[in-house]
């Protein structure tokens, strides 16, 4: 169910930080990069790495034990060592542990902590990760070619097309805005590229009916955020941003066919809950942050959050209603299709979130929003979480 | 064969694999509910119980939905290829390859049946779908 409406507003982000960025070089690692954008987060909240007693951190190809690494790194001995690994959710699955965590006096100061050099380190290949040739998907899946993870989204997609009818320009219309916004951005890699319909129209498909432009970046980066409890957040460096509503949850299947509706994902459960956690309506979110790996994730979750009726997703995003000075903002930041994406988002969408309700952004600050709303996937539509994040 | 890493069977999942190589589509069937399932478990999915045989199927079904892969994943791969969906007429739904079409004339819905390619004689046979 999420965490109870009783703890909303309870807890705090504190603290945001990214490493560098894009395509950072051989000298990086996971950890490196954990690390630089640990002690910026924490710089940016004015606690001290001796505060830090809660780490939170995923596996990525190189680390089994990531948490345990982290704090020998930065020399602390914390009570609480999460490593839950559920793809590209993970961070925000983080927070809703930490909230967890910091409710029962486990921890005080939890640090939620991200690094990939996918894109330096080459560890990212279009037919996906090696998997155990006897596992479930080993057996049933890798031997027909399907390319991962776009090939499940792709199935999805079709499967889309044949029921409510999708034109390319309606996936477009995503790629498009969301290039928008990272025009807004120094920090995005696609900084200083535009993109136009007719650019997107023209890239190539990989897995029919997904083109080039709809595919996320593969880049270097990291980042990281602190969460402790709003009664101690009011003594620190920035306004905090309050954790209102947050849900998860793993849906029912890891190997892609295994999914009851390629169509209906968990943001259905995840999204009314956290909201109704925060006593938040659809009016009140003035910013999305829908993970992006994927032109078609943002049309899937705007209709399973309920932001729309099924079917009609696709028409959300027209007329650039989520760009720069739309109606609806999504992905300030450019997104992990334009501005970075090392392989999980997750923790980008709230790095971003919190910087626009701290009106941080510059020229892509949103006119003083209060309500942002997250939402990101993990695997292959396998795993899920929603956080609604509020101004104090 | 086509290119792509194959499967490594397991005592589990044999009667599958060894069904493929006389041609014949088997899967496991619940004794207690009588659905069937697939992939093979050493339980029943929908009612819990652990008495399940390997009964042949149809080898009919439908594409659920399906992608056309155009961009190779290694250098021994052939694009373009298509990966779908298919649901089986008992209910199961399995990943495979459409073969023998068109891949951008093949619909969400098409009537399907299975088929059987070995293209290496190391390999074991691979269950894939045509157009019926």
């Amino acid at each position: 169910m999420g965490i109870a409406p009783r703890l909303s507003g309870q807890y705090a982000v504190v603290g945001v930080g990214e490493s560098d960025l894009g395509i950072v070089g051989p000298e990086y690692t996971e950890l490196s990069l954990q690390v630089q954008a640990s002690l910026r987060a924490l710089d940016d909240c004015g606690l001290k790495i001796h505060d830090v007693d809660g780490v939170f951190v995923q596996p990525g190809p190189f680390e089994r034990m990531p948490g345990l690494l982290l704090a020998e790194y930065l020399g602390i001995q914390p009570r609480v060592n999460d490593t839950t690994m559920v793809g590209g959710c993970s961070n925000l699955q983080h927070i809703e542990h930490a909230i967890a965590a910091l409710e029962t006096g486990q921890c005080q100061v939890a640090l939620i902590a991200y690094g990939s050099t996918q894109r330096s380190a080459r560890t990212r290949k279009i037919g996906g990760v090696p998997e155990d040739p006897r596992s479930p998907r080993g057996q049933f899946d890798v031997p027909y070619g399907l390319l991962s993870p776009i090939g499940p989204y792709a199935l999805a997609t079709t499967r889309y097309r044949h029921l409510y009818g999708l034109e390319d320009e309606e996936l477009g219309e995503v790629a498009v805005a969301t290039r928008q916004w990272a025009n807004l951005n120094p920090l995005a890699y696609h900084y200083e590229h535009p993109l136009t319909m007719e650019q997107y129209l023209k890239s190539p498909w990989i897995s029919w009916p997904l083109r080039r432009d709809d595919i996320c970046l593969v880049t270097d980066g990291g980042g990281a955020i602190v969460v402790t409890s709003m009664k101690r957040a009011r003594d620190l460096a920035k306004r905090p941003v309050s954790v209102l509503g947050i849900s998860s949850r793993s849906n029912a299947h890891y190997w892609i066919p295994g999914i009851d509706d390629l169509l209906t994902t968990g943001a259905s459960i995840t999204g009314p809950e956290a909201m109704a956690a925060g006593g938040v309506t659809y009016d009140d979110i003035d910013i999305l942050e829908i993970y992006d790996a994927f032109t078609t994730m943002p049309l899937l979750a705007v209709e399973n959050l309920g932001f729309c009726r099924r079917g009609e997703g696709r028409f959300f995003f027209r007329h650039s209603r989520t760009g720069p000075g739309g109606e609806m903002p999504m992905n300030t930041s450019g997104g992990g299709l334009s501005y970075c994406h090392p392989g999980m988002f997750g923790i980008f969408l709230v790095i971003e979130a919190v910087r626009q309700l701290r009106g941080e952004c510059g020229p892509r600050q949103v006119k003083n929003p209060e309500i942002v709303l997250c939402h990101a996937y993990g695997g292959v539509l396998s795993a899920e979480s929603t956080t609604v994040l509020g101004k104090e | 064969m086509n290119g792509h890493p194959i499967a490594e069977p397991t005592p589990l999942t044999m009667p599958f694999w060894n069904g493929l190589e006389k041609r014949q589509l088997i899967i496991q069937r619940c004794n207690t509910c009588h659905r069937y399932q697939f992939y093979p478990r050493n339980f029943c999915i929908h009612c819990e119980s652990r008495v399940l045989t390997w009964e042949p199927v149809s080898s009919r079904g439908h594409i659920y939905s399906y992608t056309i892969t155009m961009r190779a994943p290694g250098p021994d791969v052939a694009v373009p290829y298509v990966v779908a969906i298919v649901e089986l007429e008992e209910g199961p739904r399995m990943l495979s390859n459409i073969v023998d079409c068109d891949p951008f004339q093949i619909e969400v819905g098409a009537a399907v049946v299975a088929d059987f390619r070995r293209e290496n004689p190391n390999e074991s046979m691979l269950l894939v779908f045509r157009p019926a």
